[in-house]
């Protein structure tokens, strides 16, 4: 699961440079050279593939379970970032989580969905889903950073919500649309970052956001491209073209104009350079946060209202 | 988002092509209980079968005249929007598959939208067609309801919007996702204006559709077996082998899980809104007074006086606050106002 098929040749190369890196000790003049020529080697196959990825290798990307995920990029940003949990009325959701942290030294309110990144974390965080008290904490919070005026910064990565029994029974769909509305309506700025995957209702719930950004190898969908297949061409085996069809790259959602930029990945994507792709985003969310502070709360509500009531208005 | 249109239209097509084909003087049989069903009896009971009480789907016409004071309500046409924003085409093109639609409906998107009154309280309705695509949000749909919530604050009515929808228009991608936020930004607008916003829920009310507009409302009403939940109940059943109840995601069942306030039934939809409506936006006048003007009767009682007495004429009467004063807020801070009307401080927020 962890090998892209596209990459299998890049990924041949890459562990021969491990072995011949793991030689060092007998170590040559001509094995530097090797070792060089191969490097170069990657750097190229790596250029060329992941300039040109389809849709539906950027769906495999934007999945890899090497990819920084939330705690990774909390751990690194924030500093005294503290966990908070529980909804104040039934549990406390693992997959959804959320706290607060100080970002460059302005202390913010942190909220995101955490996959997990082995088989014992993936199950702990239910593998990003969110129950309903997920979005119900993340109401709590985002009336919290109201409360202390702070801002709020949200890291996307989700499958989509979780679709159970008790999910249902406690109003899956109450949750996330009273998510979207407290979204709409806090009096502080709020910041979204898709990182991974942005999977329908389950990631607008938290990324309805003054200023909206996608990593370059992240997907942002109404429906995944196997669902859609799966209705539309009544089979799975078109998951590939619904993911075409769909237009969920970050590429094909600026050009839609539906987010506000683009965060580039290091060559090769974020699962081969997590610090470096975490320090990217960084430098984003202290770029929007400079945007949008100071702010006055009656007009940046106002701005955000305007900013997705013209999504898909007539020019 | 849209799974369930495809378990549902099947059946669904069967009923609106028999009704279609079949004369007046013919039978047809109720797909839940398969009784034998007469075509005018049906026409009467508003398309409910008399023997089992199954609501079947009815057309966005009959339903909006079932609502409105008279059935007497003019239609407000749908914003122009750009369609095919993706040029998405699957085993056949979006744009042929929206002419099909059209053609099939003679309308031009999912959703209608009617102003008139209701109990004599001035009434905006945007009633999804779920003929059309399952009823699926698109930028078309989502304007119209963004346009539905104007028109209700314009004009000082209650908007009530009544979703039969699969979820998103998933060939708009991330056009028609977006259509969430907007569509809850329109009913935020008529409830900031302490409005009453209602949400009627029809079969079905899934996906996106449920997870948006469809829950924030005032008051949230059901039709008696409606299915509305967020994800499908096949997919529940593949993702997570969990055994559901019979009833799961049905009105009764959301009734019991907290998440509407009634489950009514179809030809007393007219008198409960009524009420409502009345109760919610003439806080200060006794109902028994405002009934026989419309007020939760049928259209024919009330024809007569229905038509002298709009808002306006049984505003004079016995002091009615109407919408339009409770709209106007700060002019309206009379003391006696403040003291009656708790709906109406919420606007100044
Ligand atoms: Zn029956």
């Amino acid at each position: 699961m962890s090998q892209l098929e596209f990459e299998k040749q890049i990924i041949e190369v890459e562990g021969k440079i491990t072995e011949l890196k793991n030689m060092s000790s007998e170590s040559s003049a001509n094995m530097a050279d090797e070792l060089q020529r191969m490097e170069k080697k990657v750097h190229k196959l790596l250029t060329q593939t992941y300039s040109k990825l389809t849709p539906a290798q950027k769906v495999q990307v934007a999945r890899h379970q090497n990819r920084p995920h939330f705690l990774d990029y909390v751990n690194v940003l924030f500093d005294d970032f503290t966990l908070l949990a529980g909804d104040r009325n039934f549990a406390n959701d693992e997959a959804l989580l959320g706290g607060i942290g100080r970002f460059q030294g302005q202390s913010c309110v942190i909220i995101g969905q955490e996959r997990g990144h082995d088989t014992e974390s993936r199950l702990k965080h239910n593998f990003g889903m969110a129950r309903p008290e997920g979005y119900r904490k993340a109401q709590r919070l985002m009336k919290m950073a109201e409360q202390f005026n702070l801002p709020i910064i949200t890291l996307v990565d989700t499958a989509g919500a979780y679709p159970g029994l008790g999910a249902e029974e406690r109003g899956q769909s109450e949750a996330i649309a009273k998510s979207i509305e407290t979204c709409l309506n806090v009096s502080v700025p709020i910041i979204s970052i898709i990182i991974g995957e942005g999977g329908s209702g389950g990631a607008i719930a938290i990324a309805t956001a003054d200023r909206i950004y996608m990593l370059e190898h992240s997907i942002y969908s109404v429906i995944s491209p196997e669902g859609c297949a799966s209705i539309l061409w009544r089979s799975r085996d078109f998951a590939d073209e619904a993911a075409t069809a769909l237009k969920i790259t970050a590429q094909d959602i600026e050009k839609l104009g539906l987010i506000d930029g683009i965060i580039a990945e290091p060559v090769g994507g974020a699962h081969r350079a997590k610090a470096e792709t975490i320090q990217n985003v960084a430098d984003q969310i202290a770029k929007a946060l400079k945007q949008l502070t100071p702010w006055d709360a009656d007009k940046l509500k106002a701005a955000r209202r305007q900013k997705f009531l013209s999504f898909g208005q007539a020019a | 988002m849209n799974w369930l249109s495809t378990i549902i239209r099947p059946r669904i097509r069967s009923i609106v092509n028999e009704q279609k084909d079949v004369p007046d003087n013919l039978w047809s049989k109720c797909p839940k209980c398969d009784g034998m069903l007469f075509h005018k009896e049906l026409k009467a009971s508003k398309n409910v079968c008399y023997h089992c009480n199954f609501h079947m789907t009815i057309t966005v016409k009959q339903r909006l005249e079932l609502l409105f004071d008279d059935a007497k309500y003019e239609k407000i046409a749908l914003p122009k929007v750009p369609h095919d924003p993706l040029k998405f085409k699957h085993r056949k093109k979006y744009v042929d598959q929206l002419k099909d639609a059209q053609s099939k409906t003679g309308e031009r998107e999912a959703l209608v939208i009617g102003k008139g009154t209701i109990g004599g309280q001035n009434t905006v309705v945007a009633a999804f067609n779920f003929a059309f695509i399952g009823g699926s949000m698109g930028t078309a749909v989502g304007e119209g309801i963004v346009r539905a919530a104007q028109e209700a604050v314009q004009t000082k009515s209650a908007l009530i919007v009544i979703p039969a929808s699969g979820g998103a228009r998933m060939q708009e991608g991330m056009l028609s996702l977006m259509q969430m936020p907007r569509t809850i930004i329109a009913a935020d607008m008529v409830k900031e204006q302490g409005l009453p916003y209602i949400v009627l829920l029809t079969n079905p009310t899934t996906g996106g559709v449920s997870a948006s507009f469809a829950m924030v409302g005032d008051i949230h009403i059901a039709e008696p077996g409606a299915t509305v939940g967020f994800a499908g109940r096949r997919v529940i059943e593949e993702t997570v082998r969990e055994t559901l109840p019979d009833d799961f995601q049905t009105a009764e069942y959301l009734l019991d899980h907290g998440m509407v306030d009634m489950v009514v039934e179809r030809t007393k939809l007219h008198h409960e809104i009524a009420k409502l409506l009345c109760l919610l936006m003439s806080p200060t006048t006794d109902t028994k007074k405002l009934k026989g003007s419309g007020y939760g009767d049928q259209s024919k009682d009330a024809k007569g006086k229905n038509s002298t007495s709009t808002p306006k004429t049984k505003g004079t009467k016995a002091s009615v606050r109407k919408a339009s004063d409770l709209a106007k807020e700060p002019a309206n801070k009379s003391a006696d106002t403040q003291k009656n009307a708790p709906k109406s401080a919420k606007t100044s927020q």
